[in-house]
């Protein structure tokens, strides 16, 4: 039986920012996740936008925690060397009717306190933007909706928490909570039994059946599926600012942006539907993106895709952001419906969660020797030539290119698996370094990425998995 | 940063690179470095463990590494030198230099006179043709999986279904089923086969592995492992008939769908690319748009035969050496080469034509299967030269030699039905 | 018995039938050249078949050596020969051509290795 003072159930965005922020008091903290690797499920597929919150339901938890959240950015990536950029986007109106809607979106923006949202003329937004549908008759412009690498973002909250002494449970599914005179007790997981005096439930598409086992199962979790596409960093038709559809009624729409290391995403489509673990594509869903992105940029050319995905987010029904506590239960936290703009309001979620927790009571000092900032995996691609030299005679394996497309060097691929929280599949290593991210999506790297996760894990081939147990890579040897 | 100096520098120890600087030594370039991301040379030849290579140019049926091993052999004999394990990060045609890095000397500049490009070329994927479904694991390219099997001693799955039909999908049928896997089926987009009568013959119906044409792959399921596939029969425009798809248990799935000419650093240096091969244009002597620069291989236009790769990767080479030494000057009278009825495309796309006796080899594929044809290449209606096919398919390069003398404007290639 | 052959020997892959029982060939039918005659005629009598597979070897640099049948191999043996040579480990040197397993399951056929390896 472990002994804390805080189990954070879920490694996701949310959970993760949870537990660095728990991290800088005199608490201790265990985060459990049923994955192999922190990242969580749908902070790990999704658009990789910071929002601002324009276009949130005005006076809700969740715009208050968008708004918040999105100047807290600057500090946090510069602190902890997350890939970030505030590109500004854009919200084009291509037809009259969309043009009309304008002012009532702004107004919205200003209820939300965004108040750097200002009209564009069509001229002006074709200027920003040339591949922009030349009908377009003008538009508002967002100039604080950033990029960000999300997996990064998860991991390097994450590792900061880590190094700052919160225990980290993976392979660990949460089984069962036991209460004692309207306390909580304990956290029975696959893997340990935790006694705790709290529990914050960050469990994402999952929150749902966490709350069950303590009984306070008042909502359930839709997932609303969300297809994307990669494309090409080569691709003849690109964008520099996120290029975001007048929403309609029914939607919120499909957008285009760069993302942070250069490739165009376009997408998501929105479907609800009952199952949490299918994450597949669709012909008709991947057609429907390309469809609904080419009445904003007419030449968009999804041809050049080298990836598709699919995320789910955890929709509530009832629908909305929630943060609840119960008199009856003392020690319980629960988080729901943290849905598209979970990714943006996780760190503002972090410092409210446990600024509730101190205004009710909890006991916990400031830490004075808390680790403020992380160093991220050094970027071999991204240095100078005269960099790069001295990296390689530094350590010879940043002279050994295993990933050809992204330009990813031994010496990454070894420092995500050794750091901690190390990479211990495929998928992690990606998530990382993005050995395997590129045109050729692992075709050529993915042996050797096996072949190196095997010999620095100690293990055969046959045990490496492309993420989760089962995922088997291979299937042993041939000789 | 490291510097080397040198005559030709060629990127990529591959056929085409091996052939290329073999030929630029015997032409006589004094220095000629081979710079190989590799720990050996001999690039995918050396997964291509089946026989099948060196028919035309040793009339022996050899396999990828007896293929090589010869040239390997040879580039010793002649004194061609090699920087292995290094990786290119940039060319600049400008100068004339190669930035490259590896472990042994770090970052590396390596000067040269002129460049040979031989980085071959990469597999089309399955997220590349959109295949739908979710992303387990045992979705490989045939290359990824050859790579393991062939050469990293690792095996990849059991139960396999390969989409594409074309020679490496087939021959990687038979190398699973020898190696114990159970070949479910290949599945094919096209009413024909994509690669050789004979891959068919020796690697799927001599293990009984059934060949679906005109069928596709529409779905992929599992959520760890793949659990299977479902495979649709496509109507005459290629979409699926998605009520006849079947589902096929399977926990590998191979893709060979395509090659795609490996050309970033081409275009980085700001290279002309030709948007049908997808691979730097090229003149006769294969000068890419930047003069000091030369292509070869399946860099310029995915080759079905590497005996063809050899061949125009010792003119690459020869007419390297000749620019690096000074004797590829003189009056240009450049003509373009143009696609007129049922060729796809063209190489090279221009040729240089004030040589007094030379000859020129147009090689081109072409875009529908045909029977009963006549190949011509001709100056307006001046017929330069024909020849007589019982059949051309889109999986076979076509070829065409014609003299420089005869021509006096834009070469024109077509292919005519007989009566 | 009859049986239809498709000629490998150029990419026209005529579909030959032929006739015969056993090992004796009584009729060819469809064929367009003399090779493709020969072809079918012992297609239909022996088929035969080059294996090319890899043996384990230690000592080098790389874990798998490339080896082939010096002569085509009677194609119901095929697998036979794979049970061999997959028990068969070789350590490195090993020169091109040097024999790996001789006369392989009584076919007077040679297994030999296709690539020079050096021992690291």
């Amino acid at each position: 039986m472990l002994k804390t003072d805080v189990v954070v159930i879920g490694a996701g965005a949310v959970g993760c920012a949870v537990a660095r922020e728990l991290s800088k008091y005199e608490v201790d903290v265990i985060v459990v996740e049923k994955n192999e690797d922190v990242g969580g499920d749908a902070s790990k597929s999704n658009s990789a936008i910071i929002h601002t919150g324009y276009d949130a339901a005005p006076d809700t938890l969740e715009s208050q925690l968008v708004v918040a959240a999105n100047p807290m950015y600057d500090e946090l990536c510069a602190d902890l060397d997350i890939p970030f950029k505030r590109i500004g986007a854009i919200l084009p109106a291509i037809t009259d009717e969309q043009f009309e809607q304008l002012p009532a979106i702004k107004e919205k923006a200003f209820r939300n306190r965004v108040y750097d949202v200002e009209y564009k003329s069509g001229a002006e937004l074709l200027e920003m933007e040339p591949e922009l549908n030349p009908a377009v008759k003008g538009g508002l412009w967002i100039p604080r909706e950033s990029i960000i690498d999300p997996f990064i973002l998860v991991q390097a909250y994450a590792e900061n928490a880590y190094a700052n002494g919160v225990r980290f449970l993976l392979n660990s599914k949460v089984e069962g909570i036991t209460t004692e005179n309207g306390k909580i007790k304990t956290v029975k997981t696959s893997t340990e039994e935790i006694e705790t005096t709290y529990v914050i439930n960050c469990a994402g598409l999952y929150c749902d059946e966490v709350a069950e086992m303590v009984g306070k199962a008042e909502y359930k979790v839709v997932a609303r599926k969300g297809q994307f596409f990669i494309l090409d960093k080569n691709t003849s038709c690109q964008v520099e600012h996120i290029v975001l559809p007048i929403p309609t009624k029914i939607t919120k729409g499909k957008l285009m942006c760069p993302t942070i290391h250069g490739n165009m995403l376009v997408g998501p489509t929105a479907e609800d539907q009952d199952s949490k673990l299918d994450k597949s594509t669709s012909a008709e869903g991947l057609a429907s993106i390309t469809t609904d992105v080419r009445n904003l940029i007419p030449n968009v050319n999804v041809r050049d895709t080298i990836t598709q995905y699919s995320g789910l987010r955890p929709n509530r029904n009832p629908e909305g952001l929630n943060f609840d506590i119960w008199d009856d239960l003392e020690g319980y936290v629960n988080l729901s419906g943290v849905r598209s703009t979970g990714l943006t309001l996780s760190l503002s979620m972090g410092t409210f969660v446990v600024q509730q927790l101190l205004a009710r009571g909890a006991d916990w000092k400031r830490k004075e020797n808390f680790i403020k900032k992380r160093k991220g995996i050094v970027k071999f691609s991204e240095c100078t030539r005269e960099e790069q030299d001295e990296l390689v005679k530094q350590n010879p394996l940043y002279g050994n290119v295993i990933c050809r497309c992204e330009t990813i060097t031994e010496a990454e691929i070894l420092d995500a698996i050794h750091r901690p929280l190390g990479a211990r599949s495929v998928d992690a290593v990606k998530r990382r370094v993005r050995a395997g991210m590129g045109r050729c999506q692992g075709g050529f790297c993915g042996p050797k990425v096996i072949e190196i996760l095997a010999r620095e894990l100690g293990c055969s081939p046959a045990d490496i998995n492309k993420n989760n147990d089962g995922s088997n890579m291979v299937t042993g040897f041939t000789r | 940063m490291y510097n080397v100096n040198c005559d030709v520098a060629i990127i990529g120890g591959g056929p085409a690179g091996l052939a290329a600087a073999i030929a630029a030594k015997k032409e006589g370039a004094e220095k000629v470095l081979v710079l190989e991301r590799d720990n050996a040379p001999g690039g995918i030849l050396q997964q291509c463990i089946h026989p099948g290579f060196g028919l035309t140019r040793f009339k022996a049926e050899l396999t990828g590494p007896e293929y090589y091993g010869r040239f390997v052999d040879e580039a010793k004999e002649v004194g061609v030198e090699y920087m292995l394990d290094t990786m290119v990060l940039e060319v600049c045609n400008e100068t004339n230099e190669v930035v490259c890095t590896s472990s042994r000397y770090g970052l590396t500049c390596v000067k040269a006179k002129s460049i040979v490009l031989a980085m071959g070329c990469r597999e089309r994927t399955r997220a590349g043709i959109m295949v739908p479904g979710t992303r387990p694991a045992g979705v490989y390219t045939a290359g990824a999986a050859q790579r393991l099997v062939n050469r990293q001693n690792i095996m990849v799955g059991k139960k396999v279904v390969i989409l594409g039909s074309g020679d490496i999908g087939m021959i990687m049928a038979r190398r699973m089923t020898l190696e114990g896997a159970q070949v479910v089926m290949v599945v094919e987009l096209m009413d024909y086969l994509a690669g050789l009568t004979r891959n068919r013959v020796q690697c799927l119906d001599d293990f009984g592995i059934p060949l679906k044409l005109a069928h596709t792959i529409t779905r992929i399921e599992g959520n760890e492992r793949v659990t299977g596939v479902w495979v649709a029969p496509v109507d005459d425009k290629k979409q699926p008939i998605a009520d006849k798809a079947e589902f096929v248990e399977c926990d590998t799935v191979l893709f060979s769908v395509g090659l795609l000419p490996e050309n970033e650093l081409t275009r980085k240096a700001g290279i002309a690319i030709d948007p049908v091969t997808n691979g730097p244009a090229v003149n006769q002597y294969m000068q890419t748009s930047a003069p000091s620069v030369f292509a070869c291989g399946n860099v310029v236009h995915v080759n079905d035969l590497v005996d063809n790769v050899s061949e125009e990767s010792e003119r690459a080479g020869k007419y390297a050496a000749r620019y690096a030494m000074g004797k590829l000057d003189g009056e240009k009278k450049i003509v373009k080469c143009v696609t007129g009825r049922n060729v796809r495309y063209l190489c090279p796309q221009t040729i240089e034509a004030n040589e007094v006796d030379g000859k020129v080899t147009l090689y081109f594929r072409v875009l529908q299967p045909e029977e009963n044809v006549r190949l011509v290449a001709r100056c307006g209606d001046t017929q330069l030269a024909k020849c007589k096919e019982f059949r051309v398919n889109p999986g076979e390069m076509c070829h065409l030699t014609v003299a420089t003398k005869d021509i006096d404007g834009d070469v024109t290639v077509d292919v005519v039905k007989e009566d | 018995m009859k049986k239809e052959i498709i000629c490998t020997v150029c990419p026209r892959g005529c579909h030959i039938m032929v006739e015969g029982a056993g090992d004796t060939v009584s009729s060819v039918e469809g064929y367009a050249c003399k090779r493709g005659l020969e072809y079918a005629s012992a297609e239909f009598a022996h088929p035969v078949r080059i294996l090319t597979t890899t043996v384990k070897v230690t000592g080098a640099q790389e874990s798998l050596l490339p080896v082939r049948s010096n002569n085509p191999i009677p194609k119901e043996k095929l697998f036979e020969c794979m049970d061999v040579i997959r028990a068969i480990e070789v350590k490195a040197p090993v020169n091109c051509y040097d024999v790996i397993v001789a006369d392989i399951c009584g076919t007077g056929v040679n297994i030999v290795s296709t690539k020079t390896v050096e021992a690291e």
